[in-house]
């Protein structure tokens, strides 16, 4: 009896409610975690698997080898790729096709590919327009290539000693 | 070219309705964009109880954010729903809205700035502080909608239980000030920051908080709404300049509470350091419009504080608080404010 005497005007006391304010007014002085994403940005791990891109040699000769590893191994089926026989007998794509929105983006690809050829940049800004653009074509991959070039070798140099 | 303006000036006071007029609309402005820059206050509060950053897009840390809501609202389609009532549907803002802002003519700023010093002034404020439920009843019936007629319920239920608490509070304010009008209410609490009724009548203050709290249907008494049990309550079916209307009148409910819960428990224009020896001398010591607007201020960031803190009462819990817990508590202090007044504890305008 005594005890919920006791318990009632405890509760009239509002200690709970009172050291919940407590806490949010201690969170209020805290300093903010907030990223304000396009001027401050996360770092990014160079293992990122963002946008795909066809690779060249230093003298502009393109790595693949159309040896279709990617294309079997690709789990989504996202990759199609046609290939001929050049006139020095080497094997060259002349389509290489990748499907982003069936693309999930598991690096598979990039793992198979004997020639580091077809890799998984570190680009995570895009956006298509169409869903025709959504398919990227070979020229576009080595468009892309070329562009972040100095980034993808720069994150491969990273992630060498690990593989 | 002064005496020209002096007499313009002599003209519009000599006018009593053009005058009138004026002074209405010298505070329903500050008080609009007051409500506008509350809602970017709360979104910047409760951001940092959260450790974010809130709105810092548009503008300058986010200052022009309130009006970019403001345009995107009125620039919305307003949706009428089939089978509403049309006339009630319309007019449910504006009664939710009118009386948040007619309760302002009785607000004392300072000791002359009041728009109708008014004998009263307690009476009327109760009056039209419960009529504002009506928009949110009228809203919720006029939508033909379950979850509006649910909230509607909820609201008025609420309503009815936090009135009578929340008036015994303010009994123990009229036993102690002996007045009803909110002007003297004031001058009945000067003497400095211990003379003001928050000390002797602390369980009433606290009580008086929590039924504002229900009363604007604010968090953690948000039942109306209820935007996790029935969508968005009474206002599901509002969109665009209507359900502006209702946001704009949510928020300057909670003004004008905080604003009474100053007059009523902290001294409203008066100084906390009145009388005290060194910092009583300077205007800080003065009784100011300035301290009226601070405390207000303080009230409103209260009302935030609480929101970003405490989660949602259940229906249940809120009656039981209110019936079981609030009302004997407040009767019990009414008669213990009468005997402070009759013993002479608590003597008006020390």
């Amino acid at each position: 009896m005594m005890k919920r005497v006791i318990e009632y005007l405890r509760s009239l006391l509002l200690l709970e409610l009172l050291a919940g304010m407590g806490l949010t007014m201690r969170h209020f002085f805290r300093p903010r975690i907030t990223i304000n994403y396009p001027e401050e940005k996360t770092p990014k791990s160079p293992r990122f698997r963002g946008l795909h891109a066809l690779r060249r040699y230093p003298n502009g000769e393109e790595r693949c080898i159309a040896c279709k590893l990617c294309e079997a191994v690709c789990p989504a089926l996202a990759i199609t790729i046609d290939s001929t026989e050049n006139d020095d007998g080497s094997r060259r794509t002349t389509a290489y096709e990748i499907d982003l929105f069936k693309c999930i983006y598991c690096g598979l690809c990039e793992e198979s590919c004997p020639v580091d050829s077809i890799v998984l940049t570190g680009v995570l800004e895009y956006h298509m327009e169409s869903r025709e653009e959504g398919i990227l074509t070979k020229d576009k991959l080595l468009a892309i290539g070329d562009r972040y070039e100095s980034e993808i070798a720069e994150n491969r140099n990273k992630d060498a000693a690990y593989r | 070219m002064f005496e020209m303006i002096e007499s313009v000036f002599n003209w519009i006071q000599s006018q009593y309705l053009i005058w009138t007029v004026l002074k209405i609309v010298v505070i329903v402005l500050p008080l609009i964009t007051a409500v506008a820059f509350y809602t970017y206050f709360e979104r910047k509060v409760i951001g940092s109880m959260q450790i974010r950053v809130g709105p810092n897009r548009v503008g300058p840390l986010g200052l022009i954010q309130p009006f970019a809501d403001v345009f995107k609202l009125l620039l919305k389609e307003i949706v009428l729903p089939t089978n509403a009532n049309r006339f009630l549907f319309v007019t449910a803002p504006v009664i939710a809205l009118a009386p948040a802002f007619a309760a302002w003519a009785v607000v004392p700023f300072n000791d002359f700035l009041v728009l109708a010093d008014v004998d009263a002034g307690l009476l009327y404020v109760l009056a039209l502080t419960s009529l504002g439920v009506y928009g949110i009843i009228i809203a919720g019936w006029a939508s033909n909608s379950k979850y509006a007629f649910l909230g509607a319920m909820r609201a008025a239920a609420q309503a009815v239980s936090y009135e009578i608490a929340m008036g015994f509070a303010l009994v123990g304010v009229l036993i102690l000030a002996g007045s009803m009008n909110l002007r003297e209410i004031v001058l009945a609490q000067q003497g400095g920051i211990f003379d003001w009724y928050w000390l002797p009548l602390f369980p009433l203050f606290v009580i008086y908080m929590i039924s504002g709290l229900a009363e604007t249907n604010r968090a953690p008494f948000d039942m109306a709404e209820g935007e996790s049990e029935i969508v968005a309550g009474f206002h599901v079916e509002y969109s665009g300049a209507a359900f502006a209307v209702f946001f704009l009148a949510e928020y300057a409910n909670m003004i004008l509470i905080s604003g009474l819960t100053a007059i009523m428990f902290a001294g409203g224009w008066l100084s906390p350091f009145e009388g005290w020896p060194v910092i009583g001398d300077t205007f800080l010591g003065q009784g100011s419009i300035i301290w009226f607007l601070a405390k207000t201020v303080i009230f409103m960031f209260m009302f935030l504080w609480y929101r970003a803190t405490w989660p949602r009462y259940r229906y249940d819990q809120i009656m039981r608080l209110g019936w079981k817990v609030l009302i004997p508590i407040t009767l019990v202090w009414v008669m213990l404010s009468a005997l402070m007044t009759v013993l002479g504890i608590v003597v008006k305008g020390s």
